[in-house]
């Protein structure tokens, strides 16, 4: 089985036809499905936040079988996922897509388990912190981008669960739990 | 109908074009004209239909599509042409032409008849009775029927395959023995051709008198090289065999002995090209596997017509025409535009089973075809393979491949996969056999 690092790719991965574009409506329906849930899994599984469509991404090549999704292809696979609500583009030029494995919504739940697991619902925290303190080692937090963290965060607040204080710098951001 | 009981009956093609006979040819068609015979009342209607006058014959066919109820009058049977009287009447009536045929004791038509009756042909439609009455005088009185032998009074009985074997003995009678009897009738044949080329290029006048004589040639050659090649398969090396057979195409598309033109057709010209037109591609689209572009047809239809060449919109109109036809063929445009006439009998899913065939070989699962390899395995152009190929994408049997390499397609596998198991005996399981199976 080909493997991109530890991440085992799907056969269909050496099929040619999935490196283009398909014009068929059924098929490019399909084709969108698959794309769409290989970019998640393999996001998920290396933690990554940010794909930037004009750059080298490992997943959208495969030298095995030399092709390579065109700058179109990603672009329609990367706003297929956007339209679904598990992307969102950056900049109005579609330099950079963040990837939402898990939605806004998701985060905020994941943010609330953690609290309560640690038993911190009264304590104060900096962002950093929850990023890559001790406490969020191991759990899907650690190493979270901090975009992603803000919205879950601020999401969070406008529901009353927390309260987040600015500092000198951005460094300095915390939040105050009051579950 | 019953007129099949006064009237000997005359062939047609299935798209409703008369069987002509060897030698003859179309000179003036006329719509809307009626038939009838005053002296026999049981004579019936014969209304409102297509009369074509030819060399040999008088033909009436009638407008409703689909009865196969011609009728035809040997002009070898009429004994007199009356003129047209000029009288106060026939300006408000329409024109008349009447004429004197031989008729047998039950009033059939027949030229070997003792009676004598007379029939009138009404001229309902927009048409000049003079220049009709000048065509009509002129074929009957040109005897056609006789020179090309006894032919002309078996109506109806005459196939256009049946100009070889009888009617080509005109004189060459040797018995085939060997290479060299082929060779000495081939050498004759030529020295004859020499001869026919000569005197057909003295002056216009005798090259077109000479036309049905080439057109006569040519089959006769094509039958000779036919029989010849059949005796003697065995001994001919292939060089010969395929020179001859390139020979007998091109003889083969000589053919259009009376090819329908605006001169003869007049206002019906379109509707009597499209019918024409109808038989001709049979044998092409035959060899092309049913299908076959429309530039392809337009050089072998105008190169069968010789010198009576027509214009590409004309064919165009031809082959719209059609659909208001019972004919067997169609004309179909694709999505890019490359228009084809293909059978109407032609169906997609043949072409489409036999490119999954295709496609599901090990080598082709694993890298895929191009047009070039379809077209070798259906036997067609290229181009044509490729508008066949985008069908089968467009049904979502296949899906492309665009690569520095090339374009090719690929059996689509996207509605079989899935992203957590794959089943055991689909094709996406046979595609990963084939395709891990070379790693």
């Amino acid at each position: 089985m080909q493997k991109l690092g530890d991440f085992k790719l799907p056969q269909f991965f050496n099929y040619p036809p999935y490196f283009t574009l398909q014009p068929v409506k059924d098929t490019r329906e399909k084709q969108m499905q698959l794309w769409k849930e290989l970019i998640l899994d393999y996001c998920r599984t290396q933690k990554i936040f940010i794909i930037e469509p004009e750059k080298e991404f490992p997943l959208f090549s495969n030298p095995a079988i030399e092709r390579s999704l065109s700058h179109e292809a990603r672009e329609v696979f990367l706003s297929a996922l956007v339209s679904e609500g598990r992307a969102e583009w950056m900049d109005k030029g579609h330099r950079k897509c963040l990837i939402l494995w898990h939605r806004i919504q998701d985060w905020a739940d994941l943010i609330l388990r953690f609290v309560k697991d640690n038993g911190l619902e009264d304590s104060v925290m900096t962002i950093e912190e929850i990023r890559s303190g001790t406490e969020s080692r191991g759990t899907e937090l650690h190493e979270i981008d901090r975009t992603v963290l803000m919205r879950a965060l601020k999401l969070l607040e406008h529901k009353g669960k927390l309260a987040i204080f600015k500092g000198t710098s951005a460094d300095d951001e915390g939040v105050k739990f009051s579950v | 109908m019953a007129g099949g009981k006064w009237l000997p009956t005359a062939e047609l093609t299935s798209s409703g074009r008369p069987v002509l006979h060897p030698g003859e040819v179309e000179c003036s068609l006329l719509s809307s004209v009626d038939l009838d015979c005053e002296e026999n009342p049981s004579f019936p209607l014969f209304k409102s239909g297509l009369l074509i006058l030819t060399t040999h014959r008088l033909l009436w066919i009638p407008d409703t599509t689909g009865s196969s109820s011609a009728s035809a009058i040997p002009l070898s049977a009429i004994s007199h042409i009356f003129s047209t009287k000029k009288w106060i009447k026939s300006m408000f009536a329409s024109p008349r032409v009447r004429f004197q045929v031989s008729s047998n004791a039950q009033g059939r038509v027949d030229d070997k008849g003792s009676r004598l009756t007379v029939i009138t042909l009404v001229l309902r439609g927009k048409s000049d009775p003079d220049s009709f009455l000048a065509k009509f005088w002129e074929a009957w009185r040109g005897r056609a029927w006789e020179s090309s032998g006894p032919s002309g009074s078996e109506s109806g009985k005459f196939g256009p395959g049946d100009v070889g074997g009888s009617s080509a003995g005109g004189g060459l009678r040797m018995p085939v023995v060997g290479v060299s009897g082929i060779l000495r009738k081939e050498q004759e044949m030529w020295e004859s051709t020499d001869k026919s080329l000569q005197d057909a290029f003295q002056d216009l006048n005798a090259l077109m008198s000479k036309a049905k004589e080439m057109v006569l040639l040519a089959e006769k050659m094509r039958q000779k090289l036919l029989s010849g090649s059949n005796n003697q398969a065995s001994s001919a090396n292939d060089e010969e065999m395929g020179s001859k057979e390139e020979m007998q195409d091109w003889l083969l598309s000589v053919g259009i002995a009376s090819p329908v033109t605006k001169e003869s057709a007049g206002a019906l010209y379109h509707q009597q090209l499209s019918r024409q037109l109808a038989d001709f591609v049979k044998i092409p689209l035959e060899r092309a596997g049913g299908m076959i572009n429309l530039i392809d047809i337009y050089c072998l239809f105008n190169r069968a017509r010789g010198t009576e060449l027509i214009s590409p919109e004309d064919l165009l109109l031809a082959c719209s025409l059609w659909g208001k036809f019972d004919v067997p063929v169609m004309l179909r445009k694709f999505d890019s535009g490359v228009m084809v006439i293909q059978n109407k009998s032609h169906s997609d899913e043949e072409v489409f089973s036999r490119i999954k065939v295709l496609v599901l070989k090990p080598d082709a699962l694993r890298t895929g075809i191009s047009a070039s390899d379809a077209a070798i395995t259906l036997g067609i152009a290229p181009a044509m393979a490729k508008e066949h190929l985008l069908t089968a994408e467009s049904k979502g049997l296949l899906c492309r491949d665009v690569s520095p390499d090339g374009f090719r397609f690929y059996i689509n596998l996207f509605q079989e996969i899935n992203l957590d198991m794959v089943k055991d005996h689909g094709t996406y399981s046979a595609w990963i056999t084939a395709t891990f199976a070379s790693r």
